[in-house]
């Protein structure tokens, strides 16, 4: 099947499989990285992937329905940074290396 | 013009993303992260999701991000780690086969389903073309409507995560002496 996309306007299509790939690259972030900020913000690159499709697919079917979930996503995001990197600052009060490795606390 | 728009905004994206993940400097990597989210609100723009648009680069590159500098100068981590070294054997290669598999599979999905989807570029949603604040309008009048419920129901998850992140990131030793 030959995808003809025409190249005089990037469909809805482009913008889905960009965030697809977008995602993948976070996927491939959070797995890789020890750092546990630089895994939030790896975490932060698939929220926004999602958030792009949503936003594509919303004007795609003309229902605004779709920016309205974006818009609780972007709130719902502020609120598990704010709580995440409470969590890594008080941590990091009692170690000296910020890797997520070290933290095995729990582990049964 | 479109056409550009989307390369320009999509070199923006993926190179943001890119940079995330391979810089070692989280400093670096939290400035990739800007780019990143530039670009998408670029997209937000170009889909008439104006508001949207504001506040991805309020909220994220405005907020979320300056917290992320915050946190990365506060504990002093803004040194390059070393990033030679694979904590597990064969970790890389695998998150790269499962990351990839991801994105082939979802692409896969997309273009399966591209007759569905109706990826002719019409249905684009022409009201937000009537005035300059359409799109506003319209989301107010669907969020303060349909989902009012919902938006009373993330002010107080807004409240639960600050008075919980200050708690938590509270002194222990106050905790012990009493207030």
């Amino acid at each position: 099947m030959s995808l003809m996309f025409s190249l005089a306007e990037p469909t809805s299509t482009w913008y889905l499989v960009l965030s697809a790939v977008l995602f993948g690259i976070g996927t491939i972030g959070v797995m890789v990285r020890r750092n546990p900020l630089i895994m939030f913000m790896c975490i932060e690159l698939m929220l926004n992937a999602v958030n792009l499709s949503f936003v594509a697919l919303s004007s795609q079917i003309a229902n605004i329905d779709g920016q309205v979930v974006v818009f609780f996503v972007l709130v719902v995001a502020a609120a598990e940074v704010v709580v995440g990197l409470g969590i890594i600052v008080s941590i990091m009060r009692r170690r000296t290396t910020l890797t997520v490795d070290d933290m095995s606390g729990l582990k049964g | 013009m479109e056409l550009f728009v989307f390369v320009v905004a999509a070199a923006m994206v993926l190179g943001g993303a890119l940079g995330v993940v391979t810089r070692s400097n989280p400093v670096h990597a939290a400035m990739s992260l800007v780019l990143t989210l530039f670009g998408i609100a670029v997209m937000f723009v170009s889909h008439n999701a104006h508001f949207l648009a504001a506040v991805q680069v309020i909220v994220y590159a405005g907020a979320i991000v300056v917290l992320f500098l915050f946190v990365i100068m506060l504990l002093g981590v803004d040194k390059a780690e070393d990033l030679s070294v694979e904590p597990i054997t064969n970790q890389r290669p695998l998150a790269a086969i499962i990351g990839v598999g991801i994105s082939a599979i979802v692409i896969a999905a997309i273009v399966s389903s591209r007759a569905g989807l109706g990826a002719s570029g019409e249905g684009v949603n022409e009201t937000t073309f009537e005035s300059p604040d359409a799109n506003i309008r319209q989301l107010a009048r669907v969020i303060f409507s349909d989902n009012v419920f919902a938006f009373e129901l993330t002010s107080v998850l807004l409240l639960v995560a600050v008075i919980g992140t200050v708690v938590m990131a509270r002194k222990t030793k106050s905790v012990g002496t009493g207030k």
